[in-house]
């Protein structure tokens, strides 16, 4: 990709050491006595492209969340790195997350200022950088993910596809050590989810970052990331690299790289036998 | 006994629900207020803020404020004139605008205009997950989005209010002195005499400015509290009008109860 230049902050440029950016261990999260996770343990290495994949509701943007500190474990803990990320307060937690990238899954992109000003939003918020150099940092990333053009428009004029790289420049605006991106490729053409899915992969090793990615796209993903994690049901219940994912036997793993549509995973969501239900319906069994 | 029970059962239940509302209004309040400090210290968060509650909100203000001069002007003079007393007209519109319709009117003309706007804004924002991505990015919604929003509403309201019963004591002029012909001398000089700049205008203005209060903060709640859906954020908007304008009316009697004690 021509014109790829990038300015990395000094903190960043160790990407060579040997602990974990991220650490989760024993994760336990409930929703209103709901339990949404139950004992997540993963390690994100520096450097690396991570992606969590599993069924729709299985917790996958929950844990990103939490990641972030944008909600509270009901036990076991996240540490992003060295530092505990429920242990800290607002000030701490502002100032990881100033490190940190996250894409949102329909961009969350601020509709009333321009595609400029949403991707300037941080510098200007965290640096008292002036604006012609504001500028140029803005024109880099926007001219990264092929939207330089593009700067001027409002976010109601972009298209779906054009509205995540958007984003996904607003996300790096900061140069984050950590990138997470939740189901970047939603609702996206083919030609739109092969750019987002480059993009990302680029990106993540341009910037020196880390990258955990929540999807359920295998097929892009398979493509790109170092390393996989399926999780079901709010536990992990394979992962390894993509060539061990597709030789994996695990009936879970098959169901979902095969996109079976019973398995494992049911295809009927808990419900009792259905021949009870509807004789319980003929007797007047619903309210 | 049993239907008993669960009626009871029901409205312990809605009170239990709002008074909990209650206070998360004022914790909200509460946080808004020491996340102010950046909206004073970027003045252009602030001037935009006012710029959408009360530059944009000027003409549905000065327009309801002329009619309602109008309309004084004529209703007054109908009786005045009964007793004799048509000069006094200029000391009835001025009164009424300043110390009660002036305020008042404004400020159920100000919930309805830029209140629901910005219960919208905020609502939409966090529908389409702009607040959350705010934080993500380690700025705070609330001092960044919620508190130059509300300021810009509590310092838009008296001056609209003030403007309203400006426009409206002109528009009790046209009619009472231009179209019937009220003596415009007493008109002015009756006005001037009677009406006090601490115990009228100045009350005034501690009524529009407590209303501000009530509907910015009202407003900015609503948005931000909003259920993340089309549907909950026209609820929303709606609950912000409903309850600006029940507020506004409410404080309304309580100040004048306190203001106007023994005149």
């Amino acid at each position: 990709m021509p014109g790829f230049a990038f300015f990395i902050a000094e903190d960043q440029t160790s990407v060579t050491s040997a602990e974990p950016l991220v650490e989760i261990s024993g994760l336990h999260f409930s929703y209103d006595q709901k339990p949404v996770l139950a004992g997540i343990d993963m390690v994100f290495p520096r450097g690396k492209l991570i992606a969590i994949m599993g069924g729709s509701g299985c917790g996958k943007t929950t844990l990103l969340r939490l990641i972030g500190g944008q909600l509270s474990p009901s036990s076991g803990a996240v540490r992003v790195s060295g530092q505990e990320v429920h242990k800290m307060g607002q000030s701490g937690l502002y100032a990881l997350r100033r490190r940190m990238g996250m894409l949102f899954q329909f961009g969350a992109l601020f509709t009333d200022i321009s595609v400029f000003d949403n991707v300037a939003f941080a510098l200007r918020e965290h640096t008292d950088l002036p604006e012609e150099l504001i500028r140029d940092l803005v024109l880099m990333k926007l001219n990264a993910v092929g939207l330089r053009g593009a700067c001027d428009l409002m976010p109601n004029e972009l298209s779906g596809g054009m509205a995540r790289r958007v984003a996904l420049a607003r996300a790096i605006a900061l140069d984050p050590m950590l990138m997470m991106y939740d189901e970047p490729f939603t609702g996206l053409d083919p030609i739109s989810l092969g750019v987002i899915g480059q993009l990302i992969r680029r990106l993540n090793d341009a910037l020196g970052a880390t990258s955990v990615m929540v999807t359920h796209d295998i097929q892009e993903t398979m493509l790109i990331v170092d390393y996989i994690y399926f999780m079901s049901a709010g536990r992990v219940v394979a992962e390894g690299t993509p060539d061990e994912i597709r030789a994996s036997t695990d009936p879970f793993v098959h169901q979902f790289v095969h996109a079976e549509a019973d398995g494992p995973v049911r295809f009927h969501y808990p419900a009792p036998d259905l021949e009870q239900s509807l004789l319980g319906a003929a007797s007047g069994g619903r309210a | 006994m049993n239907r008993l029970k669960a009626i009871l059962t029901a409205l312990g239940h809605g009170i239990t629900e709002r008074l909990w509302r209650l206070g998360f209004a004022a914790r909200f309040f509460f946080l808004l207020l020491v996340h102010s400090g950046q909206t004073f210290s970027r003045p252009r968060l602030l001037l935009r803020e006012i710029w959408f509650s009360g530059v944009l909100s000027l003409v549905i203000i000065l327009v309801s404020g002329l009619f309602v001069g109008l309309v004084l002007g004529l209703q007054g003079y109908e009786t005045l004139q009964r007793y004799g007393s048509s000069e006094a007209l200029g000391i009835l519109v001025a009164l009424s605008l300043v110390r009660e319709l002036g305020p008042v009117v404004a400020a159920l003309l100000f919930a309805s205009r830029a209140g629901s706007a910005v219960t919208a804004e905020i609502g939409l924002m966090k529908a389409t997950e702009q607040l959350k991505a705010m934080d993500m990015m380690a700025v705070n919604p609330i001092a960044r989005v919620v508190a130059p929003r509300f300021w810009g509403g509590v310092i838009s309201m008296p001056l609209l209010a003030a403007l309203f019963s400006a426009v409206g004591v002109f528009g009790g002029y046209l009619i009472g002195v231009v179209f019937i012909g009220v003596d415009e001398g007493s008109f002015w000089s009756q006005m001037q005499a009677s009406v006090d700049f601490r115990t009228d205008i100045m009350n005034g203005i501690i009524k529009s400015f407590v209303f501000g209060i009530a509907v910015a903060l009202i407003a900015v709640f609503e948005g931000y509290d909003s259920i993340p859906t089309a549907e909950g954020v026209s609820r929303a908007i709606t609950r912000t009008v409903v309850t600006s304008a029940l507020a506004i009316l409410a404080l309304d009697f309580v100040l004048t109860s306190f203001m106007f004690r023994g005149l």
